[in-house]
């Protein structure tokens, strides 16, 4: 297994009236080829930022990013226009994050038109069939626009336009998050099989931990735009270290009788990300907290092989027999 | 057996245009006794909304239209009730908390004003008075009285729900409807609003219809559920008989389609193709055409509801042997 995509201490701020926004702060992950990364965290922890950061849809602040081992961290205009097929996004919503007024037909060939893929038409007309069969559009909705068609559909338009020109690595921004459960199936499973066919690699955005736990290989936990727990998905749903994580997935109401457990009401809101204090950002919310986490940043170390932890108290918390 | 405090029965109401009618909610009977949590689940477009919009005689007209049925609340039909009377059971006997907290506030009043406002309405207090009231509802709800001269931008998220809550339990309405409450916010912040919602129930002895799409959210506050398919109830019964006995195929295609939580599934069994257009309704079983189960006769008539024991109700034919008519 190769790493497909590295990041090294990636951060993004952004200036704001009130003070400097750090939304993403000091993010460093590998993704191997063909595997699955999830970030999950609520509203406002900077999952977003971090994908588009990545894709260089947004300016950094500082940091690495290595794509096939090659620095992409300065990349010009012409190498990453040259670069842009490799790295695709999927966006949450599919209502907004399609033309109105393209049809369906002119949505998915932009790209290959773009990118002069097909000059010839009859070419170009096959690959866009093509790729509505592969992620289950029947070819009759072509000159089709997107307000006639219900959002499964809609957010179908939007992976195969991110499939257009072959990516080896997609980033997906809550690709579900917009659907209803039985339509949110049907798209995890395209987007599980075009995996394996296609061989893609994905950093899989979310909110939703049941759909994290489901598709990813690797789970990273962000709190206020810093990294909190990562860990395989397997792992992460046995034993996790971090109160945040713990807090997290407790709060997840799962469907079933009695599975009502005893509730660890993690209080207060998820604070401002302008100017944060120092100290660990979760301190404010954390049940353990101590003085030690109101004044030193915890450092992100492994717990256990493979298994990083951002916690002064991680060993007390958990008695681990570090 | 508690005290039924408000029946629907029959209800049908349709939305129509020049070109099309859509059959939103299609005779439908639901029961809430009094203190009783009764979940109400569906997809997009399954007429959940449209229900409750009903009991409140809310449905814009045009183009809504109730077509049929009654909604019997203590005794009276609230559908025959004229605008006047029923102004005084919104926000007193009954109230709704809507999906969006950011849009249900008025941006340019403060909340102190918009909790008075209700309580004012209902009650022949002083304008003080209700300062007061406003104040200890907002405490009630977990946020620090010093706020109610605060306008909405300056909460977040989930305090904004809970001022929403606060007003609409400032009457101490019978029943409270809650339509989405928490699927605009975070798992934390929906945690601590549910856990709210299901104390000041139980402390105020509140009858709660909460709608929702989220399986989850259903089993930590109800006792009992309806499953909306293509405005039908094709499931209804006890929490435990509808999760731990599920019947209708559409509810069992809802469980195998939501990635599991606790144990390993490889891959997810989704329902198959999408839900009907509701202008456009198939002869017979509305889900037929997605069904695991379907048999010929289902696609010539519409199935009855059966009662398969102990009110556990089942709008399809596979138990039609099993039960008798509901």
């Amino acid at each position: 297994m190769s790493t497909l995509l590295e990041v090294k201490n990636l951060k993004n701020h952004f200036k704001t009236p009130n003070g400097l926004l750090h939304a993403v702060d000091g993010v460093s992950f590998k993704i191997e080829t063909q595997k699955t990364l999830g970030v999950v965290g609520e509203s406002g922890c900077g999952k977003s930022t971090l994908g588009r950061t990545i894709v260089h849809l947004t300016p950094k602040t500082g940091g690495e990013i290595f794509f096939e081992g090659k620095d992409i961290t300065h990349i010009d205009k012409a190498d990453l226009k040259k670069l842009r097929p490799n790295l695709q996004m999927i966006f949450q919503d599919p209502y907004s994050s399609l033309n109105p007024r393209m049809s369906v037909f002119q949505t998915i060939s932009e790209p290959l038109i773009i990118n002069r893929v097909e000059r010839d038409r009859k070419k170009l007309s096959k690959r866009v069939l093509e790729l509505m069969d592969i992620v289950g559009l029947s070819s009759d909705l072509a000159n089709a626009f997107p307000h006639e068609l219900d959002g499964g559909r809609r957010q179908r338009i939007g992976v195969a336009r991110a499939l257009a020109l072959n990516p080896k690595f997609i980033v997906c921004d809550e690709p579900v998050s917009a659907l209803d459960v039985s339509i949110q199936a049907q798209i995890l499973n395209l987007m599980q099989d075009l995996q394996d066919e296609l061989g893609l690699t994905y950093l899989f955005i979310t909110h939703d931990l049941s759909v994290v736990k489901h598709i990813s290989d690797n789970i990273l936990v962000m709190y206020m735009g810093k990294m909190v727990e990562y860990t395989t998905s397997e792992q992460l749903f046995k034993h996790r270290y971090h109160p945040y994580t713990k807090a997290l997935l407790a709060a997840v109401p799962i469907p079933e009788v009695g599975a009502k457990k005893e509730r660890r009401l993690l209080k207060g809101e998820i604070s401002s990300p302008i100017n944060p204090k120092p100290g660990c950002r979760f301190a404010a919310r954390c049940p353990y907290a101590q003085d030690k986490c109101r004044v030193e940043e915890p450092a992100f170390q492994a717990v256990e092989p493979g298994h990083f932890v951002a916690c002064h108290f991680v060993g007390e918390i958990n008695q681990l027999n570090a | 057996m508690r005290e039924k405090l408000l029946e629907i029965k029959n209800l049908k109401v349709v939305y129509s245009t020049e070109e099309k009618v859509v059959e939103a909610v299609n005779h439908i009977d639901l029961t809430i006794h009094r203190g009783e949590a009764l979940g109400l689940i569906g997809e997009t477009g399954a007429g959940k909304t449209t229900t409750a919009l009903s009991i409140l005689n809310l449905i814009p007209d045009p183009p809504g239209k109730i077509l049929e049925g009654e909604i019997d609340y203590n005794g009276t039909n609230l559908l025959s009730l004229n605008q006047k009377a029923m102004r005084s059971v919104r926000g007193n006997k009954i109230s709704m908390i809507f999906q969006d907290p950011m849009t249900a506030l008025n941006p340019v009043m403060t909340v102190g004003d918009q909790i008075a406002e209700v309580i004012r309405l209902h009650h022949k207090i002083s304008r003080k008075e209700a300062y007061i009231k406003a104040q200890m509802m907002l405490e009630t709800v977990g946020i620090p009285g010093n706020r109610l001269k605060d306008f909405p931008h300056q909460f977040s998220g989930g305090m904004k729900q809970r001022v929403v809550i606060a007003i609409a339990l400032a009457c101490n309405p019978e029943l409270l409807i809650a339509d989405e409450p928490t699927t605009a916010l975070d798992v934390t912040i929906q945690e601590q609003v549910l856990d709210l919602m299901d104390k000041l129930q139980k402390e105020f002895n509140t009858s709660l219809l909460l709608i929702t799409h989220d399986l989850g959210v259903v089993a930590e506050v109800c006792e009992t559920v309806a499953i909306m398919y293509a405005g039908e109830i094709v499931e209804y019964g006890t929490l435990e008989q509808v999760y731990n006995d599920t019947k209708h195929p559409y509810t069992r295609g809802l469980f195998d389609s939501i990635p599991k939580f606790n144990e390993e599934v490889k891959r997810l069994k989704p329902i198959k193709g999408q839900m009907p257009n509701p202008a456009n309704l198939p002869v017979g079983c509305n889900f037929a055409d997605r069904c695991p189960d379907v048999m010929p006769k289902c696609r010539e008539a519409d199935p009855i509801v059966i009662d398969t024991g102990e009110n556990h109700l089942v709008k399809c034919y596979k138990y039609m042997a099993g039960g008798y008519e509901a």
